[in-house]
């Protein structure tokens, strides 16, 4: 969430700290590594590591519960992957869910960051409403929208009926419907974010240059085009592949959802791992399964920074 | 710049659009926290409980171990934020102010770590926890929440160190004053609200977290308030909605009272490191 903005190493060279290369540098470097510690120590016991033994994991037939010791498998588990039907629907549909997610969500955020940097009467209101999300907890987002899909009590359906759309249906449990309705709900979710990155973008772009614009008779698209989404383009990049990955990642929300189904047609990977890591035990294999995540994710940060420096090159 | 008041026209109906789309789930989870459970069967629900009532709150404390879990949450919430901004704090300093090869690597760290997967880091810590027989309890999760919350809290404070001008420690220097006495009368002090923000943000993050807690909690007296939450509904995702709203409402005040407090300093802060640079 919080890099929202990763979008530039600043340009700013780093200021030297008082007394730096002064009489007493030596100890202003140690000084740092004592200011450090505190907080590296836990990163590399408690992230970094964890996060060498998952991979080394996934090269094992580790299991929960099991008495015989764990045994080096080579890349078994990966070969076992390549040929789980399951686990590449999953796949499948985790691309579309974070594409699906990503890509109306960018085009609402970007409209109503639009409309929140004009000058509009109550638009206090939209921007508190606009981070409301953002602070729900993702269970009472996914159970708050089962209330709003509930077959016979939701609102959905309510409303459906009042304005003589059919009859309604149940939208989780149905086949075809399950995914977009799950989607819907993590625009939905995502929106704040995206939203507040994009505006800050926006407030960021020199006023006089749209002015200048306006005043040799350019359109509002035209102005759009030439001057707001050129300044705009690196923060848009940014957040759009923080959240393919984030999206690709998310559990909570389909968990309380849909937990995977029906018949498996929204159960995203970290679904599909969670539940055979924690429910089968089967640690090695769904290891196995997070370093493919990790290669498809590598992939979208690779085109990211491809993408980011092409940026830099045009301007 | 002048806008015709076609397009204003315009411009108000999607901010119109914009606010059913964000507020009507919420309105509903409102709405259905407080309707008597026949309101709740009737086949044409009303946006508005006719008949308001406060039975489903009760019925969501009978049933489920509620002020036990928020109180879990709490603690878990404040343990993570505090230990969090404690140990992000130097760090961010040094991230800041430094261009040493650590610093560089610690950035690349915050980066990195939106990247992965938790399952690929859940696998190992649930199985170095186990052997520290620190499953199943609050300091455990405290201990993984802390570590899951530094990389945003470390981006954040980075902003805020260098919103703080180098000059007046440079002043402090000269005027005799050792660094950590710089550090901690000159920078401190103006570095205390973005600390406030980070660890409200921390606290947030925490309280609404879910996966670690569903993995890492195995008995109701331990788990929080989240992971409660999914008792309500059943095996075969039948729920009684009225409680269901009810304990789901709750749990979310006071995510959005803090929030509501420190809104504008997250989006600043977040953003003040990295876009304005």
């Amino acid at each position: 969430m919080a890099l929202v903005s990763a979008t530039k190493e600043p340009a700013r060279r780093a200021p030297r700290a008082a007394g730096r290369t002064g009489r007493d540098g030596r100890a202003a470097d140690h000084g740092a590594w004592f200011l450090v510690l505190p907080a590296l120590i836990p990163i590399l016991v408690l992230s970094v590591g964890p996060l060498l033994y998952g991979i080394g994991l996934a090269f094992t037939d580790s299991q929960s519960g099991r008495t015989e010791p764990t045994q080096w498998t080579g890349v078994l588990n990966f070969q076992d992957l390549l040929h789980d039907t399951l686990f590449w629907d999953s796949f499948r549909i985790g691309l579309l869910w974070a594409v699906g997610v990503t890509v109306p969500q960018f085009l609402l955020a970007l409209g109503l960051a639009l409309l929140l940097n004009e000058n509009l009467r109550f638009r206090w209101l939209a921007r508190a409403l606009a981070i409301v999300p953002w602070a729900m907890p993702e269970v009472v987002v996914g159970i708050m929208w089962r209330l709003v899909y509930n077959p016979d009590a939701g609102i959905l359906n309510e409303t459906l009926r009042d304005l003589g759309l059919g009859d309604g249906r149940d939208w989780l449990s149905g086949l075809g419907t399950a995914l977009p309705a799950v989607i819907v709900v993590g625009v939905w979710a995502g929106m704040p974010q995206t939203t507040v990155a994009l505006l800050a973008g926006l407030q960021n772009t020199p006023r006089e240059l749209h002015e200048a614009a306006a005043m040799d008779g350019a359109g509002a698209w035209r102005r759009f085009r030439t001057v707001t989404w050129p300044a705009l383009r690196p923060v848009a990049l940014a957040i759009t592949s923080l959240n393919l990955i984030w999206n690709f990642n998310s559990f909570a929300l389909v968990y309380v959802l849909t937990n995977g189904g029906p018949g498996g047609r929204t159960r995203l990977p970290m679904l599909f791992a969670y539940e055979e890591a924690f429910r089968y035990g089967q640690f090695g294999y769904a290891a196995a399964m997070g370093c493919v995540m990790v290669a498809v994710i590598s992939i979208v940060l690779a085109v990211f920074l491809v993408g980011r420096l092409r940026g830099d090159e045009e301007s | 710049m002048r806008t015709s008041s076609k397009a204003r026209a315009g411009q108000y109906a999607a901010l119109l659009a914009y606010l059913v789309f964000l507020a009507f789930p919420l309105l509903w989870l409102i709405s259905t926290a407080f309707k008597p459970p026949r309101e709740l069967a009737s086949l044409h629900p009303t946006w508005i409980p006719k008949d308001p009532t406060l039975a489903n709150f009760r019925q969501a404390f009978d049933e489920q171990p509620l002020l036990h879990a928020a109180l879990n949450s709490l603690v878990a919430a404040l343990g993570a934020a505090v230990v969090a901004v404690l140990i992000a704090t130097p760090m961010a300093y040094v991230m800041a102010r430094h261009r040493t090869l650590l610093a560089r690597a610690a950035t690349g760290w915050v980066v990195v770590s939106q990247a992965f997967p938790f399952v690929l880091v859940i696998i190992p810590l649930f199985l170095v926890l186990k052997n520290l027989r620190l499953i199943n309890s609050v300091p455990g999760l405290i201990m993984v929440y802390v570590v899951w919350a530094l990389p945003f809290a470390l981006w954040m404070l980075v902003g805020y160190v260098r919103a703080v001008p180098v000059e007046l420690e440079e002043a402090a220097a000269v005027d005799g004053a050792g660094r950590l006495r710089t550090l901690v009368s000159v920078t401190a002090p103006l570095l205390a609200p973005g600390i406030v923000a980070t660890a409200l943000f921390a606290f947030i993050s925490a309280w609404n977290e879910f996966f670690f807690a569903l993995v890492l909690l195995k008995t109701p007296e331990k788990q929080t308030l989240p992971v409660v939450l999914t008792h309500f509904i059943g095996a075969e995702g039948v729920a009684d909605l009225g409680p269901l709203a009810a304990a789901a409402f709750l749990a979310t005040l006071p995510s959005l009272v803090v929030f509501a407090l420190i809104q504008k300093r997250i989006t600043g802060g977040m953003l003040a490191g990295a876009v304005k640079s």
